[in-house]
């Protein structure tokens, strides 16, 4: 990362612009724009089908855009497979947590270092079992036997083997206990304070709004509010969507 | 004496359905389709391995390396062409598709080397055989060979599968296409290779099939591809050690029930006993038992 010190610090590493995609017929997401920051955790809050997934997944290249253009680090993505996002820079937890089933948590921790040179993997296996000793105990067992919560992890690791410059994590929270949602959220964190620039979507809007620096708020495909975290969580319209309050 | 002699052969009947099932079951596996043209590749693979032999005078082994090349590119140039193009299409579309690919392969053999049967050279594969018992059982140099090959293949195939970079990424596009594609895996070349793979394994099976039962026409490679995909399903579709136990067993079934039950029964109590199986374990012997989540 620190090779990217002669771009202006003030252009986002991410930077989406009036992104619209459609299922078919049915209009998902309707231009929306946003930024992302070198070092922040921006998330995106919304109801359920409200365009979050659909945008993080536009974002990762598996899903076609109609219109709007994605540019990462200064160099437009928009078009690139999603086989080649990960060669950019940018990796995608995805929601449920797609662990590979039949391989070990060593192996799919190596696939996840996939577009990696092999004596590099070695090291940024080191780093990541410092970071998930739960792991390391587990690294020889098949992942489908792991726990809801440890498949989350084991899904992040596997996301952080490429060293992505841009981490996007899709509802890490979902099914898990409440002690495991502290957990996961302590471990958001952590990447944080190392210097992981990370966009996350969350139905947990109190989790995600007290782990970011900034918010955007999604309803029907549309960004209906955005700015500070912390402002967000204290707003009454975002209290009563989407905090029960 | 004679049970032990019909043991072998339909060990080695069964090692060609083993090979050609792997092809199948790769296919199936990772580009989740049925490629009904992959019997015909071994009928190519065969005529390939003839006309380099008899025609263009290359020697045996070489012959079967022309065979193995023109196949493997055969195999990508077919998926390429005929089912790439269909990647999101219904399975229906896919399936109507390839067993149009193999009507094609057959009509474009026929106009080239017409209808009448060839004689496959035995000097293709010319080892010595084995006697045992003082003379008692004798087991052919083909019937041999191809037993070992089959076992080679098997190994090979799980190191690869189990140990390589492109094999672990083989694993991951068939389990989950688009957890792969977010690792970086490029799913449509992952698809090629196994393609590639599977094709020369039908050439190899092409070869051991035509030094087995030397006359060989256009339709040489239906009736053994229908029995391999028997084999496959038999097995557990999808599963390397499936496709191996899939087709030993429906070669010795097959061997076993012309020698004592009946000639022309043989087929048909093959399929009664893939019925039986899919009936008490519809996965297969080795399949996965797939739970969908919900």
């Amino acid at each position: 990362m620190s090779e990217n010190t002669t771009r202006d610090q003030n252009l986002p590493l991410l930077k989406v612009n009036d992104l619209h995609v459609y299922y078919g017929a049915i209009h998902a997401v309707k231009g929306i724009s946003l930024e992302v920051h070198e070092g922040e955790i921006v998330t995106l809050i919304g109801a359920n089908g409200a365009g979050k997934s659909t945008t993080l997944n536009t974002i990762a290249g598996l899903l076609k855009p109609r219109q709007g253009s994605i540019v990462l680090g200064g160099v437009p993505v928009d078009g690139t497979g999603a086989s080649k996002m990960v060669y950019k820079g940018l990796s995608l937890c995805p929601e449920g947590r797609r662990v590979f089933q039949h391989m070990t948590v060593r192996e799919n921790l190596e696939m996840g270092a996939y577009s990696r040179p092999k004596e590099e993997i070695e090291a940024s296996l080191a780093d990541v079992f410092s970071r998930f000793p739960r792991l390391k105990e587990r690294e020889k067992q098949i992942g489908g036997t792991l726990s809801g919560g440890e498949q989350q992890m084991l899904a992040m690791a596997r996301a952080l083997m490429s060293k992505p410059k841009l981490m996007m994590l899709d509802e890490p929270s979902m099914g898990l206990a409440p002690i495991l949602v502290d957990q996961i959220f302590g471990i958001i964190q952590e990447l944080h304070e190392s210097g992981v620039t990370i966009l996350l979507v969350e139905q947990n809007a109190q989790m995600a709004l007290s782990v970011a620096d900034r918010a955007y708020v999604l309803e029907t495909g549309r960004i209906s509010m955005s700015g500070n975290a912390a402002d967000l969580l204290q707003n009454d319209d975002v209290q009563k969507a989407y905090l029960g309050n | 004496m004679d049970f032990l002699f019909n043991l072998v052969n339909g060990l080695s009947l069964g090692s060609i359905y083993a090979i050609i099932a792997l092809g199948y079951t790769m296919v199936y596996g990772i580009a989740k389709m049925l490629n009904f043209a992959h019997g015909d590749v071994i009928m190519v693979g065969a005529y390939i391995s003839f006309c380099a032999f008899q025609y263009w005078g290359l020697p045996p082994l070489p012959s079967v390396l022309a065979a193995m090349i023109f196949c493997t590119v055969l195999g990508v140039f077919i998926e390429r062409l005929a089912y790439r193009p269909l990647r999101s299409a219904t399975s229906l579309a896919v399936l109507i598709t390839a067993i149009g690919m193999s009507y094609l392969l057959q009509n474009v053999a026929l106009l080239i080397f017409k209808s009448d049967p060839k004689n496959y050279p035995g000097q293709i594969i010319d080892l010595p055989g084995l006697s045992l018992f003082g003379g008692q059982l004798k087991i052919s140099g083909v019937t041999l060979l191809t037993i070992i090959a089959n076992i080679v293949i098997m190994i090979l195939l799980t190191l690869f599968i189990n140990r390589t970079k492109l094999g672990k990424a083989m694993r991951c596009v068939s389990e989950d296409r688009g957890a792969a594609e977010l690792m970086g895996i490029s799913v449509n070349r992952t698809i090629s290779v196994t393609f590639a793979i599977g094709s020369a394994l039908a050439a190899i099976a092409g070869v051991l099939l035509c030094s087995a039962y030397p006359i060989f026409d256009p339709y040489t490679g239906s009736m053994p591809g229908i029995k391999a995909f028997t084999a496959a399903v038999f097995g557990g579709i999808g599963s390397i050690p499936g496709a191996m136990v899939g087709g030993l067993l429906l070669g010795v079934i097959e061997i076993l029930g012309r020698a004592y039950i009946s000639t022309q029964l043989a087929d048909a109590i093959v399929f009664a006993v893939l019925i039986i199986v899919l009936l008490v374990k519809p996965s297969g012997l080795l399949g996965k038992q797939v739970r969908e989540k919900v």
